[in-house]
């Protein structure tokens, strides 16, 4: 630049102060409307969980627990519905978590680069985004259907294991990810087959990150409607299934696999569905029950990656 | 070291013999496991083309897709599924008309603006609320938002689809929010250094630097978030009323495609009869549709991963 007189540059100095000046204000009004819609957002859905706290707290009680549905609402209860939602979690956990895993593992660890790979990998990513009323048609006309199963725990558990199954395997393997090569190295040159590394010293290591993809997935799944409502989980159950642990050998039944079942998220479907104000009200009972247990499940899996993350895995 | 060698223990054959016959074994098992989603796909595919296809013997595939009345529950039975389709993508726009402006807002400010100990505590938050159980926002939309949408329009039903769009919309947010927040943090630093010393403003740099650059990764945002708001079921199950109706209006209470599913399903429709038939015809049109938005939204977020 050359050098200017006096007066100009005192008068360019008064027009970068003031674009300066209007730069910042732009900056002030958007940071108050991005603030101003995240708050709008958060209050919103706020004033939508106190609504149904306001309506449902004072009729969860001990009796709402223990009492099966009834045509009075004030005699009406979930048990049915917390134990059917219990038990089939059970199931769900015990498919999705060896399958995911296997999974992942095998993605990660063991697949070639090749086009069998790559189809498992675009599909995994797709399954994820199909909506779960289309698990719930192929629970309806596969399992139901073509194999002949029935309105049985056992095939609610199963199409929620595979609907879950996405967000075990990328949980699976983003902690596989983590783990740095060298323990891969390390374990070889001590001699360790491809297994032996595998077992030995990734599934421990990833083990905490596994568990919480688990824990988002049963959460996603505790309360998922629509796959389980089409293959007719009764909205009207008033038995519990056959206790799954027994007095004679071998003290474990299965008996509760096959029996008719209601979950949590389909008895406040079905309350939702009836025109008194009585079941309204018990609808938001149910809803406030289902909405701590699944925020619990998130708020615990945050917390097992927020420790993960201050304790990076030293072992 | 070579006069140790008679002190080292070595693995007997039987050992290795074991450790490689179940090295094998395991391979084997994982991949079965790894393969497990092809086959859901495949199972998924299979049921939904062997039931259309049955379906399509009776009712004219021309019909099915440009038919104006839908009533196979109705003694005179018409299979059009535009009524269907215009309900839902009506429930869509009207959730996307809150959650694309909203999610975008809110991503560029915790991205950009928002000191990182608000972002620490904001993250964690909307993975909560992406936990919030479909059949909830269901109750709300049908027993909060619509009466208090009746007081400010007084001749709204107590079923229609703009209720149910708006709470998909707050439901969706967090989602959008979370993949375009990820797609600006994916935006290098430098650039974001090189705008600054060229005078922008924080609102400039993001607006003319970091949108663009992150321009696939929030296109991904919406699209991904378009799907779920077409696939999504309880809530319009619940607050939309079971009435197919060609419409457009928001004010209007109509079925769409995820509800018409469940009505149907949780009715006695008899295995076999064309009205069960129905529900895999909705099921494959509503599986095209957000197959294809899927497969859109994957291309983009992996192009947007490519470039940095």
């Amino acid at each position: 630049m050359v050098a200017t007189p006096h007066t100009p540059d005192r008068e360019r100095d008064q027009g970068f102060t003031r674009l300066i000046r209007r730069a910042k204000r732009q900056d002030m009004i958007f940071l108050a409307c991005g603030f101003a819609v995240l708050a709008m957002a958060s209050l919103t859905l706020l004033s939508l969980i106190v609504g149904l706290a306001v309506q449902g707290a004072s009729w969860v009680d001990w009796q709402f627990f223990t009492s099966f549905p009834s045509r009075k609402p004030e005699e009406a209860g979930i048990v049915s519905a917390w134990v059917g939602s219990t038990l089939v979690m059970v199931v769900t956990a015990f498919l999705a978590l060896p399958l995911g895993v296997g999974a992942g593992l095998y993605l990660e660890e063991y697949a070639p680069q090749n086009w069998v790979t790559d189809i498992i990998e675009i599909n995994t990513t797709n399954l994820a985004g199909v909506p779960s009323i289309i698990y719930g048609l192929l629970a309806l006309g596969l399992f139901l259907f073509t194999f002949g199963m029935g309105q049985w725990i056992l095939v609610a558990g199963l199409v929620l294991a595979l609907l879950i199954l996405p967000v075990v395997i990328v949980a699976t393997r983003e902690s596989l990810r983590a783990i740095p090569d060298s323990v891969r190295e390390g374990a070889h040159a001590l001699g360790a087959d491809k297994w032996q590394v595998v077992r030995l010293y990734l599934l421990p290591a990833a083990r905490p990150g596994i568990l919480t993809g688990l824990i988002v997935g049963m959460s996603r799944a505790i309360g998922e409607t629509a796959p389980v409502i089409t293959i007719g989980a009764l909205t009207f159950i008033a038995f519990l299934p056959a206790a799954p642990i027994d007095g004679t050998f071998p003290y474990l039944n299965f008996e509760w696999l096959t029996s008719a079942f209601t979950v949590m998220p389909i008895q406040m479907f079905n309350w939702i569905s009836r025109p008194q104000s009585g079941f309204h009200e018990l609808a938001a009972a149910a809803g406030l029950v289902l909405l701590v247990m699944t925020l619990l499940m998130n708020g615990l899996a945050i917390y097992i990656r927020y420790r993960l993350r201050k304790a990076p895995s030293a072992e | 070291m070579a006069e140790n060698q008679a002190d080292r223990v070595q693995p007997s054959a039987a050992f290795l013999r074991r450790r490689r016959r179940v090295g094998t074994i395991m391979h084997g098992v994982l991949l079965a496991a790894g393969s497990v989603s092809v086959f859901v796909t495949a199972g998924i595919v299979y049921i939904l083309a062997k039931e259309s296809l049955t379906f399509f013997q009776e009712v004219s595939i021309v019909e099915f897709l440009t038919g104006t009345r839908w009533t196979p529950l109705f003694a005179s039975k018409n299979f059009g599924i535009l009524p269907l389709l215009s309900a839902t993508l009506t429930v869509t726009f009207v959730a996307l008309a809150v959650a694309i402006p909203g999610g975008t807002l809110v991503a560029i400010y915790l991205s950009e603006f928002a000191p990182p100990r608000l972002r620490e505590v904001i993250k964690p938050v909307l993975e909560l609320l992406e936990g919030i159980p479909t059949v909830v926002y269901g109750y709300f939309a049908l027993l909060f938002v619509t009466p208090l949408l009746q007081l400010v329009l007084p001749g709204l039903f107590g079923f229609n689809l703009l209720s149910p769009g708006l709470v998909m919309g707050i439901m969706i947010l967090p989602y959008v929010t979370s993949v375009s927040e990820d797609a600006m943090r994916a935006v290098p630093q430098r650039l974001r250094e090189g705008a600054y010393a060229l005078g922008y403003n924080r609102f400039q740099t993001a607006v003319r630097v970091v949108m663009p650059g992150a321009l696939s990764g929030i296109t991904a945002a919406y699209v991904l978030g378009m799907s779920r708001a077409i696939g999504e079921t309880m809530v319009v199950a619940i607050a939309a009323g079971q009435m197919a109706k060609l419409t457009f209006n928001p004010m209007d209470a109509a079925a769409t495609i995820p509800a018409y599913i469940v009505q149907v399903a949780i009715g006695d429709v008899a295995h076999g009869t064309i009205e069960y038939q129905t529900i895999f015809a909705a099921g494959a049109l509503l599986f095209v549709i957000t197959l294809t938005f899927n497969v859109i939204g994957f291309v983009l977020r992996r192009r947007y991963r490519e470039i940095y």
